[in-house]
């Protein structure tokens, strides 16, 4: 993992302070409410329904058991003993006092961590494959990357004041596992025909009211023009992109009305004045981060665990965990092991102080110490070995963690919704659990394979609904919650938005809803098809007719 | 209006006139858009103030004619001002440039970082926020990820070149 020098503490220990003096102001009268309210949001600090929220930042998803154990230990002492972990892969508090926020503050910074910019119209987090650095099929870890980016874009004092936040997200694989094309900037590290590793960039994706997907704006880019050539994104999106209206200020709008050639125009030409004024870029600071980065000290192991395999004919439930929850690392006898935050029942990502306790102890007795967060609002161990995964289970299984759904229709993201958040329209946790106990039956599960629900309770999408395979949307309507429907997104490479099935149902309509829709695809399938593909085969016709029952029998 | 650079409060050395007549020998701001005849009247200094959607290339023409810059900010959360100043000063400008308008302390070190030399603030707001205020805001985070963006000898220190002379 990157590992904090006294720099990076500094930065961090001054910008608490400065966060201290912004709160003294506030209360002094100095600094007007509206001043103090993107000043607080840029630190992390939101106001919701009930209380106020703390959005702490996970660089690029990252943990060491210490972080993870501090996290608890916050959990504990000033929320109610739980965090919910978002897909930006940060995670949130939602019940400490303001007056307490800066000791939690200074909590975070004893362990290298922090809330800046996890709010506020500046760069936000930039987040990358929850796999990274243990994947099979990565060109490099994609971590150095993203720290690089984390710094430059910190306190960046020309890109704090933008006309709307700004995502970027980095990835190293074919398949696309951190919705590249659904960020204002998609960063993935390729090869060129020379061998060269470089990056292809995308811009202008994004989801909220108006959904795009991210478009091409440069092919290759070698290595040590990645900053600059982001400064000249930056500024040319700080200069150009509307103020008039926060609906249509996120740069996804400025390249949709000028078009992708004319930015990228834009782009170009500012990034050339860019390498003319600057000295000659170096990558000084990326091979120290990649330095810091330096991979475990793995074994050498045989591809095949006796040990799991025997434990897993013992223990059908181990089988069906090892079956779902593991993914191929790129080490021989290691596997990348997902805690699904999926139980039955339960809310998506949250996860109590005694969980995060137990996972911090697996991450440091199994994983090198470290843990993922993905933004699928699960957790990562990403460097097992497979002789140690029937220890890790009965621990997960001890403390309800070992739920094996992932990628199944149970493992749901769901943002805070009208439990928490201010801008909700509709409750969205209730109808996750509803779901989630709906579709429990395991074998039920099974069968129906791969698929994806996200259920947001606002139209700003922050569970991803667009590009879910099944998209939930709840809204306000006649004083009532309403659930409007999609089907067919997708976050990878074939990026795709769902399309609407009909107008929304009441929640107690959308399960079977959800059982229609998923009836079609089972009768229809052919050997070897999920959901996404019987889909694409049929289009959405089929879909709305059978979704057109339940619409009816409601209405 | 409370003028003040990293230094303090200061008094403007730049008159607003009722009509370009009297600008002969005067130190004499007016909007960007009057420009030329400012320039053409033969102010002893010539200072405009220029709204921040202008492109820098506008300004090219003038840059060594003009004595100042002020770039408005017509709120605190429009950033536009920050890149537009970068901007000018890649283009060679070496005059003053000026930040106008109603800024809170906070956002001093990141103007000054971007260019700018001094800000302009409304009464409204300089009697919430006094200079002691703006002065202290410049000294709380000293330390920076970003290379090439502070100036003179009071900008936060480059973590990146105290990193490359390690």
């Amino acid at each position: 993992m990157y590992a904090y020098d006294e720099l990076d503490r500094q930065i961090v220990r001054e910008r608490v302070a400065q966060f201290a003096s912004q709160v003294e102001r506030r209360l002094d009268g100095s600094l007007t409410e509206e001043e103090f309210r993107p000043l607080r949001l840029k630190n992390g600090v939101y106001l919701q329904l009930h209380a106020y929220m703390l959005r702490v930042a996970i660089p690029y998803g990252g943990l060491s058991s210490r972080q993870l154990r501090q996290l608890a230990l916050i959990a504990e002492k000033y929320d109610r003993g739980y965090g919910h972990f978002t897909t930006r892969t940060n995670i949130q508090f939602n019940w400490p006092k303001l007056r307490e926020i800066p000791a939690i503050l200074g909590l975070l910074a004893d362990v290298d961590m922090h809330a800046i910019q996890t709010s506020g119209n500046c760069i936000r987090n930039t987040t990358t494959d929850c796999f990274a650095g243990a994947a099979f099929d990565e060109i490099e870890d994609p971590r150095p990357t993203a720290e690089w980016i984390r710094q430059w874009s910190t306190l960046h004092p020309e890109f704090d004041w933008l006309g709307r936040k700004f995502k970027i997200a980095v990835t190293a694989t074919q398949q696309d596992r951190a919705v590249l094309r659904g960020h204002d900037v998609g960063v993935r590290i390729v090869r060129n025909a020379a061998g060269e590793t470089g990056y292809r960039l995308y811009v202008g994706g994004g989801l909220g009211r108006t959904p795009m997907e991210g478009k091409l704006v440069r092919d290759f880019l070698p290595r040590a023009e990645l900053l600059g050539y982001l400064e000249a994104i930056l500024r040319v999106y700080n200069l150009e992109g509307r103020r008039d209206n926060k609906f249509k200020a996120r740069i996804k709008i400025l390249v949709h009305e000028i078009g992708l050639e004319a930015f990228r125009a834009q782009v170009e030409a500012e990034y050339s004045k860019v390498v003319a004024a600057a000295p000659a870029p170096d990558l000084r600071e990326f091979e120290r981060i990649t330095a810091s980065f330096d991979a475990p000290d793995f074994a050498d192991l045989p591809e095949v665990s006796r040990k799991l395999e025997q434990a897993q004919a013992a223990d059908p439930d181990l089988a069906q965990f090892v079956a779902r929850n593991l993914f191929r690392h790129k080490k021989k006898g290691y596997v990348a092991l997902t805690i699904s935050l999926k139980s039955i029942g339960g809310a998506p990502g949250d996860a109590t102080a005694e969980q995060m306790r137990a996972v911090a102890d697996l991450a440091e007795q199994f994983s090198f110490d470290q843990v993922r967060v993905s933004y699928k609002q699960n957790l990562v161990l990403p460097h097992v070995r497979r002789d140690d995964v029937p220890e890790i289970f009965a621990v997960l299984k001890a403390q309800g963690l070992a739920t094996p759904n992932v990628d199944l229709i149970t493992d749901i993201i769901c943002c805070p919704g009208l439990d928490y958040c201010a801008l909700a329209t509709a409750r969205s946790i209730p109808l996750a659990q509803t779901l989630s106990r709906h579709f429990a039956d395991p074998d039920k599960q099974k069968e129906i394979g791969e698929l994806s629900i996200k259920i947001s309770g606002c139209i700003n999408a922050c569970a991803h609904h667009h590009i879910a395979n099944i998209g939930i949307l709840g809204l306000e309507k006649s004083g009532g919650e309403s659930y409007q429907i999609t089907i067919g997104g997708d976050p990878g490479d074939q990026y795709a938005l769902g399309e609407l099935l009909g107008p929304g149902l009441p929640a107690s309509a959308v399960p079977e809803a959800i059982d229609r829709v998923i009836g079609v695809y089972l009768d229809a399938r052919r050997q070897g098809e999920t959901f996404i593909e019987t889909y694409r085969r049929l289009g959405v016709t089929p879909f709305k007719a059978a979704f057109k029952e339940i619409a009816d029998a409601v209405a | 209006m409370l003028l003040l650079d990293r230094n303090g409060a200061k008094p403007d050395p730049f008159i607003a006139v009722e009509t370009l007549d009297d600008a002969p020998g005067k130190n004499v701001i007016d909007a960007f858009a009057s420009v030329d005849a400012l320039l053409a009247a033969g102010p002893a200094q010539a200072a405009v103030l220029a709204p921040n959607d202008l492109d820098a290339e506008d300004f090219a023409p003038y840059l060594d004619r003009l004595a100042l810059i002020a770039i408005r900010f017509p709120s605190a959360t429009d950033g536009r001002g920050f890149s537009l100043a970068r901007q000018l000063r890649r283009l060679g400008y070496k005059g003053v440039l000026r930040a106008s308008g109603p800024l809170f302390p906070d956002q001093f070190p990141q103007a000054l970082a971007c260019g700018f030399d001094e800000v302009e603030i409304p009464d409204a707001n300089a009697a919430r926020q006094p200079v002691a205020q703006w002065l202290a805001a410049l000294n709380r985070v000293t330390l920076s990820y970003q290379r090439d963006y502070a100036r003179g000898a009071t900008g936060p220190a480059s973590i990146l070149d105290r990193r490359a002379r390690s």
